[in-house]
Order: structure tokens, then C-alpha cells, then sequence
């Protein structure tokens, strides 16, 4: 494949892949999809939550598993950033802590595709001193 | 922060919180002015007089979740360390303008940074917010869009990691193309 310089290189490379990639349901199905939300705020992105997004987007690719990556904002848990809420469907939402790289394949393979539950779960009724 | 990517990446939470549904982020960079400009600009609910003026205080947030709010007054911070400074435009209803300069070869100028990881994490974080990116140079401009990339791959998902690389290389490319730094 020759490098991507324009808009039109890339539709070119839209029509090479068009055939052979899956593309997912158009209904908007987000009450059947996995979702997951990345804390993106100050305390966020200097902790890390980049790399954080990238590795849970490549990983989400590499398992095929159906899951939407997005951002939010600051969860109110700066001392545990980068911060990943998890929502599987017809489950409650549980958000995690210090997710690096490490932990966020760990998130992947054992809480999303096991089922299985793992350390660094924020308790949704925690409140801080100043609550 | 470390780079001026990652504190791209954080004033556009403003704007998202903001309910902004455009946000427009240009980069001037001018070797003849020593200049290196960032400039965000949103279409959201904008501030009135007083939050305008205490956005720049650390100890200023909107939220109820912390006590804190540093996105604005790091950036500040390393604009003013880099022989510049920052400017906040807004009008309520409207929307509103963070406009950061920093010297462009001063040494406390931090890095540009993955500026095209940045675009990209935001279209995928924020499908829904229309995002336009444009850098400047003296040799010349380079810009793209959200919307034309929506145009141009159709239903591919911006996410998958072969698009994400092309839309990458496309980025890298033309930045390098204008000489940016």
C-alpha cells in the first residue's frame, strides 16, 4: 500500500478495505455493545489516559469484540486516574482505577470477555471527606 | 502537561462540557514572530462575566465532583514560562475562544506533541461533535475535518486500526510537508 498523503489516497484505501473489513450493524446499538468511557480530563490525560485509550481501542480490534471507546470527563477520582468506566450491557456500570496498559488488556480479557470480576473497582457509593 | 497535544486534548473537554457540537482548533506557528499560537474555539454555552473571570483561578471549577480546575491555568502556565500568554474570548450563549501563545524556539516551550493522536481520539471519543484542525506555517496551511473524513470513509469505522494509521500517515505527512514543528 502506498503512503497516505490526501483525502483521496484515502478513499482509495477506503474502497481496498471496504470488502474485507466487518462492518458493524448500522443500527445504533449501543444498548447491546459494550461501552467504554475514558476519563479525559486534566488529572486524566497527565496520568496517562491517552496511551490508556489507544491500547483498550487496539485490544478491543485485536479480540474482535464489539465495543464503543469514548471520553468523558473528570469522575471525580483524580487520585486514581486514568479512570475507565465499563458498562456491559444489562449490567451496572463499574469504573476502574489506575488503568495503565497493563491493566487495561487485564480489563479485556478478564472483566469484559470472562466475566470475571478484578481489582481496582472504585465502589460507585464511595464518597470522598468532602462529600 | 507535557506537550501542547495533551493540552489540546484538555481544553477541548471544555467544549465538550460545553455542549459544544463545533469545535475548531487552530495552530500558527511563525518563525518571523517567534511565535507558536494555539487557538481552541467552540460554539457552546460560552461563560458569563464572572466565571470568565475566575477561569483562570486554579481553585475555580464548575464541577461538584473537585475541588480544582487546572486545564486552563497549566496552560497558562507554560504559555507564560515560554515568553507568551493566554487569552479567553467567550460570550454566553455563543461560545468561547482560548487563544495560548508560546515562544516558538523559547526552550520552555513544550513539544508540539502527537497532535494527530489527539484528532483522532477526539473524533472517536466524540463522534458526534463536528472537529476541524488547521496548522499554519510560512511555507504553508494544513487542514482537516471530521466532517470530510466522514465523507470520504463513508461507514469504515474511524476506529479501526487501519484507518487510524492512514488517517495518521495522511496527518503526519502534510505537517511535515509545511514544516511544522
Amino acid at each position: 500500500m502506498n503512503k497516505i498523503t490526501s483525502l483521496s489516497d484515502l478513499k482509495q484505501l477506503r474502497e481496498d478495505i471496504q470488502s474485507r473489513i466487518k462492518l458493524r450493524e448500522k443500527s445504533d446499538a449501543s444498548d447491546t455493545l459494550v461501552q467504554i468511557k475514558v476519563g479525559m480530563a486534566t488529572c486524566g490525560i497527565a496520568s496517562g489516559a491517552k496511551e490508556t485509550m489507544n491500547v483498550l481501542i487496539e485490544e478491543a480490534e485485536r479480540q474482535a469484540i464489539d465495543v464503543v471507546v469514548t471520553q468523558t470527563g473528570c469522575m471525580g477520582f483524580c487520585y486514581a486516574e486514568p479512570t475507565v468506566e465499563v458498562t456491559i450491557p444489562g449490567r451496572d456500570p463499574v469504573v476502574f482505577g489506575h488503568v495503565d496498559k497493563a491493566k487495561a488488556r487485564e480489563i479485556i480479557d478478564h472483566y469484559i470477555i470472562q466475566g470475571k470480576l478484578i481489582d481496582g473497582i472504585i465502589p460507585v457509593e464511595f464518597k470522598t471527606i468532602n462529600d | 502537561m507535557k506537550t501542547i497535544a495533551d493540552h489540546i486534548l484538555d481544553i477541548i473537554q471544555n467544549s465538550v462540557r460545553a455542549s459544544a457540537s463545533r469545535i475548531r482548533v487552530e495552530i500558527r506557528e511563525s518563525i518571523m514572530n517567534d511565535k507558536y499560537t494555539v487557538e481552541i474555539s467552540d460554539n457552546g454555552c460560552g461563560m458569563d462575566k464572572m466565571t470568565a473571570m475566575k477561569a483562570r483561578d486554579p481553585f475555580y471549577t464548575s464541577r461538584s465532583t473537585r475541588k480544582v480546575g487546572l486545564g486552563l491555568p497549566l496552560l497558562q502556565q507554560n504559555a507564560e514560562q515560554s515568553g507568551g500568554s493566554l487569552q479567553l474570548f467567550t460570550q454566553e450563549g455563543k461560545g468561547t475562544t482560548v487563544t495560548a501563545t508560546f515562544g516558538l524556539t523559547n526552550i520552555d516551550r513544550p513539544p508540539s506533541g502527537d497532535l494527530a493522536g489527539v484528532f483522532i481520539l477526539t473524533a472517536i471519543g466524540h463522534p458526534h461533535i463536528n472537529l476541524f484542525y488547521a496548522h499554519h506555517t510560512e511555507k504553508g496551511s494544513f487542514s482537516i475535518s471530521t466532517p470530510e473524513l466522514k465523507e470520504t470513509l463513508g461507514e469504515l469505522p474511524l476506529g479501526s486500526s487501519e484507518i487510524r494509521k492512514a488517517v495518521t500517515e495522511l496527518i503526519l505527512h502534510n505537517l511535515s510537508g509545511i514544516g511544522a514543528s
